[in-house]
């Protein structure tokens, strides 16, 4: 339990609540005097911590800056009074005061920011969607924004009429709308070994849905007549400077591929293929090709670099695993998650999102005492095949020391692995496909960090 | 129709209109043609200009040939600022050495080490590399600088020239180094590692093994409560349904008196409605105490506390009203 003697100091004008249900609240912001926010400095001092760790103390910093000072005549905020500004005719930003919500590279893991990734704050998301904004981002060469003037798709090789095709000719098809994840193979790579970073941003950030809008590969493979007896591969490849390559299985690519422009409403982001690019549901992110720009179909796989050198699975004997697509099921908490900080004890929600790219969410469990006990969790409507499910769970702390685990059934009945059940079969030199049961240890003080276990 | 001139029915087009139909009964079958006719013939050059995949069989090689020492000068020039003289750097991407290293605890990933055919190797630098200007190098250039860096793996002697007949050829170190067999590559493959769905007193290890060195995360990410919202703390607090305007414009008790409440509650005793204590006692733990409460005062109503009821409580101000709640669910320490 936590002491109450290290807890946070009462001020004589806060009544002392004490009991189960914690500490006293803070005032909303914008009833504190600049520079006044004794309570919260003292508090960011003592439960800091270390207050680097933290950064409690820069934390209160931050919000007394952009407190506002009352009138005190009537206590009312600046915006309760002042004319707002005019209605926005731009493309609409977030609020000032969310600036700091932003993907954001793991530090030291590539020397060039081209060749890079940038994850997304899953920390702070909601629901299911990733604003587009936020989608996390994997480029080998760089991001190009492609002129959709000038972009132009060739499909070829095993068909009966190679075809190029303009973006106008690719918006008159029949279009598909589908919510669907796209993960990156190596998400949680950096922890196969050990814990390797800090927050959920950095261990599952390269993870986001969205909805898609585009045509059915199915639909542009059969206007060119592709070979049906011979066919067994599609290439595809992008318009970038890398111009990836990766081969689709023709049976996937006639299920569930998209030839994707549109994403959450509007058309694609650059940074996620504008203007075009392919989506492979359910199979590791770097399948569905970014400005695509080429389509060949063949009668074998393509043994691309991004399929033998990159995106294979290094076995302890020394073997690697090809070709291995499917995104297994997966969840975790994203709060409380690393780096945060509980300050009260009391009512929190266990919140997270799963997913399988075998299909949908059947179940999450969770547990709160490192997986010895497990309650199942309540499961947010729309659960879809090979898209990111919400789950919640109520939970009251009290102080004491926590293990917070999330662990998905998904529609085959596949049960999310522990890392060292994973370990056991793949060592731990595979990058890829780390879809292991995630840990927060949440301390007395309420610092939840990330820790495997044994 | 006249949209769609180039109607043209064909085996897999019918088999998959056939499968929208079935997909989407809503689809009338005049409505959606299996071919648009849309998109463009693609000419024999158009298609040459951008077809430049090369597959272990050899199939898409240029004609061309190219030298280790000729790759030499190319790569001197042009990749080694970036790699290292000898393949060596792996600040970008480590291209020589490793060889027979995979099986080890510390594998050592290379183009020389993992890569099972030489093609890919010609295929990935004639498309990507030098990485600041791809697709920069001719046919004849990306030859040599293939043979110079397979050289530099010890996997081709000096002197050796490629071309398109012999790069498929190339015998390479982990040519046998991949496997097909795994539950990864269909939706209904065997997973290779299982869990148990167990519910209760599972036995399980909490001992924990692994976390970051404690001065980790300031060292490498910086104060990383910055990319939280930074109303985390305070939303995470303000779920805590105890008081939290100590010194605000109005008291408490004040505008219980002003908006006419204490007509009906006092703070220890029951009179017309329940005493604040007794609030408090009953919705602290709740919460969503703040705004059903909230919710309730302004509506008026019965039944939590019996038959009488409260008449709507349209005086207060939101704010003011904020704070009568806030207050009465701190009564025990105000009485
Ligand atoms: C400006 C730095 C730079 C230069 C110059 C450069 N490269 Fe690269 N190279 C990279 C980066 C970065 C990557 C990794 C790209 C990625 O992540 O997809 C790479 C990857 C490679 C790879 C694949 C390595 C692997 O293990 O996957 C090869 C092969 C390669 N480069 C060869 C060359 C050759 C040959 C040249 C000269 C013609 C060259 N590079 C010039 C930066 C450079
Ligand atoms: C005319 C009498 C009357 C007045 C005036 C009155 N109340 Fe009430 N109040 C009641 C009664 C009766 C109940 C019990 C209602 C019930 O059983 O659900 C009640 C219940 C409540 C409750 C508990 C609600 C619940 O659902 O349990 C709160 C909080 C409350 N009053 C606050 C206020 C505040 C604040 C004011 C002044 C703005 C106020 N009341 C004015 C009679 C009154």
């Amino acid at each position: 339990m936590l002491n109450e003697d290290n807890a946070l100091p009462l001020s004589p004008q806060e009544p002392a609540v004490r009991g189960s249900y914690g500490r006293v609240a803070p005032a909303p912001t914008h009833f504190l005097v600049p520079g006044g926010d004794t309570r919260r400095r003292l508090l960011g001092g003592l439960l800091g911590g270390s207050a680097t760790l933290f950064g409690a103390a820069s934390f209160a910093q931050q919000k007394t800056e952009r407190q506002v000072n009352p009138p005190p005549s009537t206590g009312l905020p600046r915006w309760s009074q002042a004319l707002g500004q005019p209605v926005n005719t731009t493309y609409g930003t977030p609020s000032e005061y969310e600036k700091n919500i932003v993907r954001r590279q793991s530090p030291g893991l590539t020397t060039t920011n081209q060749s890079s990734i940038a994850f997304a704050p899953l920390q702070n998301l909601f629901g299911i969607i990733t604003p587009s904004g936020l989608h996390f981002e994997r480029d080998h060469s760089g991001r190009p924004d492609v002129d959709p003037d000038q972009h132009r798709l060739l499909i070829h090789g095993l068909v009966r009429e190679a075809k190029i095709f303009t973006m106008a000719d690719i918006l008159r098809y029949p279009s598909v709308s589908r919510i669907h994840f796209i993960e990156c193979g190596a998400n949680t790579g950096m922890e196969w070994a050990n814990v390797a970073v800090p927050t959920v941003q950095y261990s599952h950030g390269m993870l986001s849905c969205s909805e898609y809008t585009g045509v059915l590969l199915s639909t542009l493979l059969d206007e060119v007549g592709y070979d049906s007896k011979k066919s067994r591969y599609v290439l595809a490849e992008g318009a970038d400077a890398a111009s990836l390559t990766r081969s689709i299985p023709i049976e996937v690519a006639l299920n569930d591929v998209m030839v994707v422009y549109g994403q959450n409403g509007e058309m694609l982001r650059p940074e996620n293929g504008y203007p075009l690019r392919l989506l492979v549901p359910g199979v590791q992110g770097v399948s569905s090709v970014k400005w695509l720009r080429r389509l060949k179909v063949g009668d074998a796989a393509f043994e691309t670099r991004e399929e033998t050198r990159h995106y294979t699975d290094l076995m302890p004997d020394g073997i690697s695993r090809q070709y291995t697509w499917v995104q297994e099921a997966k969840s975790v908490i994203t709060s409380p998650s690393g780096g945060q900080k509980l300050l009260d004890h009391g009512y929190y929600e266990i919140t997270g999102l799963a997913w399988s790219g075998r299909g949908a969410v059947k179940r999450v469990d969770v547990s709160t005492d490192g997986g010895r006990n497990w309650k199942t969790a309540s499961l947010q409507a729309p659960i879809l095949s090979k898209a990111l499910t919400r789950f919640r769970m109520d939970w009251r702390w009290g102080g004491d020391s926590a293990l917070l685990q999330s662990r998905v059934i998904d529609s085959t009945g596949y049960v999310q692995p522990l890392i060292k059940q994973l370990r056991a079969v793949r060592g731990a030199r595979s990058i890829y496909h780390n879809n292991a049961i995630q840990t927060w240890q949440v301390d007395p003080l309420g610092n939840v960090s990330n820790v495997q276990l044994s | 129709m006249s949209n769609f001139p180039n109607f043209k029915l064909h085996g897999s087009g019918l088999a998959l209109l056939f499968l929208m139909l079935l997909a989407d009964p809503a689809l009338a079958a005049s409505d959606r043609p299996p071919s648009l006719g849309l998109g463009s013939p693609a000419s024999r050059s158009q298609i040459a200009r951008w077809d430049i995949d090369v597959r272990p069989d050899g199939i898409g090689l240029p004609v061309g040939h190219g030298s280790v020492e000729e790759g030499q000068l190319v790569y001197d020039e042009k990749c080694a600022a970036c790699h290292g003289t000898f393949g060596e750097s792996g600040d970008y991407a480590q291209l020589a050495g490793g060889v027979g290293s995979l099986h080890s605890a510390q594998p050592v990933r290379t183009v020389g080490s993992v890569l099972s055919h030489a093609t890919t190797l010609w295929d990935y630098i004639n498309r990507a590399m030098p990485f600041p200007n791809s697709k920069s190098l001719t046919p004849h250039e990306v030859y040599a600088v293939t043979a110079y860096v397979l050289s530099l793996n010890d996997i081709v002697p000096p002197g050796t020239v490629l071309n398109e007949r012999s790069l498929p050829g190339i015998a390479m170190p982990n040519q046998s180094g991949f496997t097909t067999h795994h539950g990864f590559m269909a939706i209904r493959g065997e997973p290779d590692v299982k869990n148990s769905a167990c519910m209760k007193n599972c036995t399980t290890s909490t001992t924990i093994i692994s976390r970051l060195p404690a001065d980790f995360t300031a060292k490498n990410y910086g104060n990383i409560s910055q990319e939280f919202r930074s109303l985390n703390r305070d939303t995470l607090r303000a779920e805590t349904p105890i008081p939290s305007m100590p010194t605000t414009p109005e008291s408490g008790p004040k505008l219980a008196l002003i908006n006419g409440c204490t007509a009906c509650h006092q703070t220890e005793q029951k009179i017309v409605g329940p005493s604040f204590k007794d609030i408090a006692q009953k919705y602290r733990q709740s919460p969503d105490a703040l705004k059903n409460l909230t919710q309730k005062i302004r509506a008026g109503g019965a039944g939590n506390w019996g038959e009488t009821p409260m008449p709507p409580q349209t005086k207060p101000s939101a704010l003011d009203l904020d704070i009568l709640v806030r207050w009465i669910l701190a009564s025990p320490s105000h009485s």
